[in-house]
């Protein structure tokens, strides 16, 4: 598993900030995802020797917590909110638009590796709704016609 | 110089973080200063006490009889956790906090830490807030270097850490010991109270969780005193508010006013949200996040505040102010809403687990056209039974929340089941008609 060494240090100095090696887990598997895009079996076997914990601990929290990715995902996770503000105001319309633009379903990855669509609840953006998130960003409100803008808007790399 | 009671300071947005220079500028972390100054940690609790602050995360506990519960005589450590993983279905207040003005919040919290001599703050922030991570982690970097945080702060003996925790996607770890949990670095699991977490809490310790809103209010007590707080809305209802406008409303945003402002004034106000979105009548409002019972639109001539509302069979919960036009589907609201808790119930206790995902099949099955005569009656029968039995409040904000929406709106219900489908307009793109 290649972590890059700036993801190293960045849990190097996140665990001299923990009280317990199990404390380290939910955040590490954080600093792991953000580097690599996905939690792999390899990185888990990392996480758990790294912090001195078991397999099962470091399982445990992926299993239980929605953000994790146990697969590799696209370089643009998409991920559209379908709680109540969002819902309401055309939140599966957004859904089916994206998907017809990308040729993914929701839960599934592209075969050339760019885009994950998933659902999800809340994102705090009900102000913009019908709002979605692509990776760290957030848009809203949306129609098909800003949707088609901020996807031609996306650069790779 | 007179520091502004708001919380929504002019000059500051979301897209440009305040810095800590802006910041002081404006008088912040003068309380800070004060604070430490007077060497009395009771001075602080006794401020909060005379503002009458109460709880913006939900519950509306006093802040000040919170941090009472803290030992006054603890020599180990001690904690307070700021609970940024604010995700009620209609809420995005703290959002804006943490990203416009993440040193108000982060002066809040340490004004907390040093009312109840903790050791630490812990900023607890969800992972779909990571502008706010950065906002924030920057803050407590900046405010370290000058030495308003670390060890002897200003040479006053006193010393304390903060760190920032993010979660991973669950609403349950808002929950007060589902936040302890996840800190932990554990399933978010809430834990049986007592004990509480004044007396048991982060890693066994002492500990009190506070919401962002709550703390960003606390400078601006200790630096104006308590009573200029109490001086705005009502007694027991007391200081400045943020109001999270959403739904079919001319301008959903973050709205400030005193507690004293009615929903229908934060709806149809030019000042607030201008009106229903296209000019349609409103139908129902639910006032405080998706976990507050829903008002009928003749029930909405009330105080947005804490008591008022708790009156009138509701609660101002969040703040999350969703409004519902005429053309809404009350039967979609509440599967909408039961999806909701559905996924995020965490799973420990059983009539949550069960109880909400069965009542969701009810709700979509009626929504479908499939419902049969008695299911509304059997969906309310299981949310009664999940209230009351479990162990954290998630299953009263179902009951409450989800339980409110059938019994208040059961001709839509009733009608569903008798047409076998569904008489209102899908939920499509549109528009807030501003």
């Amino acid at each position: 598993m290649e972590l890059s060494e700036s993801s190293r240090q960045e849990i190097d100095r996140l665990i001299a900030t923990c009280r317990t090696r199990r404390e380290a887990i939910v955040q590490v598997l954080e600093i792991v995802q953000r580097g690599q895009g996905y939690v792999g079996d390899e990185a888990v076997s990392y996480v758990a020797n790294r912090l001195g914990v078991g397999r099962a601990d470091v399982e445990d929290v992926l299993s239980f917590y929605p953000v994790y990715h146990r697969r590799p995902v696209g370089r643009f996770v998409v991920k559209v909110c379908r709680s109540l503000p969002c819902a309401h105001m055309g939140a599966a319309r957004v859904v089916d638009h994206l998907s017809e633009r990308l040729g993914v379903a929701v839960g599934q990855t592209g075969g050339d590796g760019r885009f994950t669509l998933l659902e999800v609840e809340c994102l705090g953006a009900c102000d913009r709704a019908p709002a979605m998130m692509i990776n760290d960003d957030v848009f809203g409100p949306l129609t098909p016609e800003r949707i088609d803008a901020i996807l031609a808007s996306l650069k790779d790399g | 110089m007179t520091v502004e009671l708001t919380l929504l300071p002019a000059g500051t947005s979301a897209d440009h973080p305040e810095t800590l220079d802006a910041y002081q500028a404006r008088g912040g972390y003068a309380a800070w200063r004060i604070a430490l100054g007077r060497g009395d940690p009771q001075r602080v609790i006794d401020e909060v006490q005379r503002s009458g602050l109460r709880g913006r995360g939900g519950a509306g506990f006093p802040t000040a009889r919170k941090w009472s519960f803290m030992p006054k005589d603890g020599h180990g450590p001690a904690f307070v956790c700021c609970n940024a993983d604010e995700s009620e279905p209609g809420t995005f207040k703290d959002r804006r906090l943490l990203e416009a003005t993440p040193h108000q919040v982060l002066e809040g919290l340490l004004l907390a830490c040093y009312a109840v001599r903790a050791t630490c703050g812990y900023v607890f922030l969800r992972w779909e807030y990571p502008r706010a991570a950065r906002a924030m982690q920057a803050a407590i970097d900046e405010a370290t270097q000058i030495g308003l945080i670390g060890s002897d702060v200003l040479g006053t003996g006193y010393s304390v850490e903060v760190r920032l925790r993010k979660g991973a996607g669950t609403y349950i770890s808002g929950e007060e010991t589902g936040l302890l949990e996840t800190t932990e670095g554990k399933r978010g699991w809430p834990r049986q109270k007592p004990p509480f977490p004044a007396a048991r809490g982060l890693f066994g310790m002492p500990t009190t969780v506070n919401n962002v809103e709550t703390l960003a209010c606390v400078p601006v007590i200790v630096s104006e005193g308590g009573e200029a707080f109490a001086a705005i809305g009502l007694p027991g209802n007391t200081g400045p508010k943020l109001y999270c406008l959403s739904g079919c409303v001319r301008r959903p945003g973050l709205y400030e006013a005193p507690m004293t402002v009615t929903l229908r004034e934060l709806i149809l106000d030019d000042r607030f949200g201008g009106g229903v979105a296209d000019g349609r009548p409103p139908k129902a409002v639910i006032p405080g996040g998706s976990s507050a019972p829903v008002l009928r639109a003749e029930e909405i001539d009330v105080p947005a505040d804490f008591d008022h509302l708790q009156a009138a069979g509701s609660m101002l919960g969040s703040a999350g102010v969703m409004v519902l036009d005429d053309r809404t589907c009350m039967v979609r609201v509440a599967a909408n809403a039961c999806g909701f808790f559905d996924h995020e119930s965490c799973g420990q206790c059983t009539p949550c687990r069960e109880g909400v995902h069965w009542v969701r099949q009810i709700l979509d099955r009626i929504e479908s056209g499939r419902g049969r005569p008695g299911d509304a009656d059997v969906a309310i029968d299981r949310l009664d039974a999940i209230a009351g039995q479990t162990i954290c409040p998630f299953g009263e904000a179902v009951a409450w929340g989800v339980g409110s929406i059938i019994r208040k709106f059961r001709e839509e219900f009733d009608e569903h089941i008798r047409l076998r489908g569904c008489p209102f307009p899908a939920w499509g793109f549109r528009s807030n008609g501003s």
